[in-house]
């Protein structure tokens, strides 16, 4: 049962963290099978609004809805049975550091599904070949660098093949040529798994390179949302100015 | 539907708040031992790590306390020509008081905060959020297994304190104050019943599971990286000793009306 309407549907959300007010009346539509990147400057509120679209944070205001429904609401078991179809790659890894590597991958089919322990290994192996890396499954994860983290913990994320995959950051700190890669995996699990994927980033060829759509945040909402030509061709010079990543412009470097 | 930016928190409310999460992390916990059987490996695997952890500041707990209650009574009672009687005082005092409630802070000090800065951690490194979206719960995946062993061992060290205390008391009665061992022991066997044993035991599982509760919920709760997992670690330290020395009262006297200990 698909259910119509967009997957993941911000409706005018507001959140205050500290002092801060993050998120000011943002309103965010991700579509079933689109992958949907996030740009904006660091500190704005990207991480912030990912963790809203898993529960991890609820709006002071507004709404968060999934397939239809208001998860800020939710109770925790039903929270979990959402979280269930999701995948979370984190900006910083996020790997238990208290166990290794293959451990860290294997956590959530051993947590929640049944499978033999060969039939677990064999996976875990596979999946992070995906994303490059061989005979790591020992290592602890304080000895890794911080791109092999960062694959690690997307391994852990595509683990259990979720529906949406919502990705913080995932090239960041990786060589062009594993950013490539990362870039080709984020468009086959569209092509081929259907998954839908948020992808927070500040790599704008890599933006160009995965967006069927891309939305900007600023001042705690989305200023312009569009497909990749229309961010191109647009005149706004606060877009321009970040997508051609220009010194001189509206925004200046010291502000957030 | 607006909700008022809440306003800067006293101390007071953050007292309240702080009590009232440490309680529901404890009414969850319990409520997570359906669990225990899933997490059996974890509990004996903190079980042996906080265990074995325990055992030189138990023994050196177990020695000096042993040794001064001896010294400090025996004193006392010398001086009224009755040192002999260190072997009453001295057991009593180490299975009802002293063993209970100088290893459980000594615990507190050593595991309370062991817990609270290793959970502490998961959360500002965000370990703890990337468990929540796996749908891992962290109270019977970290918060259980933890409390578990803290209730396992604290007894247990507990028991090991008051037999070493109890040794120690009887060669500081035959050094210093000419009572053999035999006449120690004696009026020891005569005076100490079972139930001074175990209600200690009993106090020591309070004071475990209270240490548990506190730095849990102290490590879930920690924010802005390292410096609070300083707090958080400080916190649980001070914030159980203290829990320890006020339920030490109360404990004695449930002891004493409801077990008829001391009675
Ligand atoms: N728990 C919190 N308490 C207080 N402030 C917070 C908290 N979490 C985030 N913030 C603040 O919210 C703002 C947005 O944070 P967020 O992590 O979403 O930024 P970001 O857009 O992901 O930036 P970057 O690109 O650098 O990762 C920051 O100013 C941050 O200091
Ligand atoms: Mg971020």
């Amino acid at each position: 049962m698909v259910a119509p309407g967009p997957l993941i549907d911000l409706v005018d959300v507001h959140k205050t963290l500290g002092t801060k007010h993050i998120l000011q009346g943002m309103t965010l539509q991700v579509n079933r099978g689109e992958t949907l990147v996030i740009i904006g400057r660091s500190g704005i509120g990207k991480t912030v609004t990912l963790k809203h679209m898993v529960g991890l944070l609820r709006p002071d205001r507004g709404k968060v809805l999934i397939e239809g429904r208001d998860i800020s609401s939710y109770a925790q078991e039903d929270l979990d049975r959402v979280r269930m179809k999701f995948g979370f790659v984190w900006q910083n890894g996020a790997l238990l550091n208290s166990m290794s590597v293959g451990a860290n991958v294997a956590l959530p089919l051993r947590e929640h599904e049944n499978l033999p322990d060969d039939e677990i290994r064999r996976i875990v192996r596979e999946k992070l070949a995906i994303v490059d890396l061989h005979d790591v499954e020992d290592m602890m994860p304080g000895i890794l660098s911080g791109g092999m983290k960062k694959r690690v913990s997307l391994a852990r994320a595509i683990v259990r093949s979720p529906e949406f995959i919502l990705y913080d950051e995932p090239t960041a700190g990786l060589d062009p040529i594993m950013s490539n890669a990362i870039n080709e995996l984020i468009v086959n699990m569209k092509t081929t798994l259907g998954v839908t994927s948020v992808v927070v980033t500040h790599d704008m060829p890599s933006a160009f390179r995965i967006a069927d759509r891309i939305a900007m945040l600023r001042k705690g909402r989305i200023i312009k949302i569009g497909t990749p030509a229309e961010f191109l061709e647009t005149d706004d010079p606060v877009i321009k100015q970040f997508v051609y990543g220009e010194e001189e412009g509206p925004d200046e470097a010291t502000e957030v | 539907m607006l909700k008022p930016v809440p306003a800067p928190p006293d101390l007071l409310s953050r007292l309240f708040e702080g009590a009232g999460f440490t309680i529901s992390v404890f009414f969850q916990t319990i409520s997570s031992f359906g669990s225990l059987w899933r997490r059996r490996v974890e509990v004996v695997i903190h079980t042996q790590a906080f265990g074995i952890g325990g055992i030189p500041v138990t023994v050196l707990v177990g020695i000096f306390t042993g040794m001064v209650v001896t010294f400090q009574t025996g004193l006392a009672l010398y001086s009224i020509g009755q040192a002999a009687q260190v072997g009453v005082l001295v057991p009593l005092a180490m299975c009802r008081e002293m063993g209970p409630v100088m290893t459980c802070i000594i615990l507190a000090g050593l595991l309370g905060s062991r817990i609270a800065a290793e959970i502490g951690t998961m959360r500002v490194s965000e370990e703890i959020d990337a468990l929540e979206v796996m749908s891992i719960n962290p109270i019977p995946y970290l918060v259980m297994p933890r409390f578990l062993a803290m209730c396992i061992v604290c007894p247990l060290l507990t028991a090991y304190a008051d037999f070493i205390g109890i040794g120690a008391g009887m060669l500081v009665a035959k050094s210093q104050l000419g009572v053999s061992f035999q006449a120690y022991l004696n009026n020891a066997k005569e005076h100490l019943e079972f139930k001074d044993f175990y209600s200690g035991l009993l106090k020591a599982l309070v004071f475990g599971s209270v240490t548990a509760s506190v730095a849990c919920a102290q490590g879930l709760r920690t924010e802005k990286g390292a410096e609070g997992v300083g707090l958080a670690t400080m916190n649980t330290v001070v914030i159980s000793s203290v829990l320890i020395l006020v339920l030490d009262y109360v404990l004695g006297w449930f002891c004493n009306v409801f077990l008829g200990v001391g009675a």
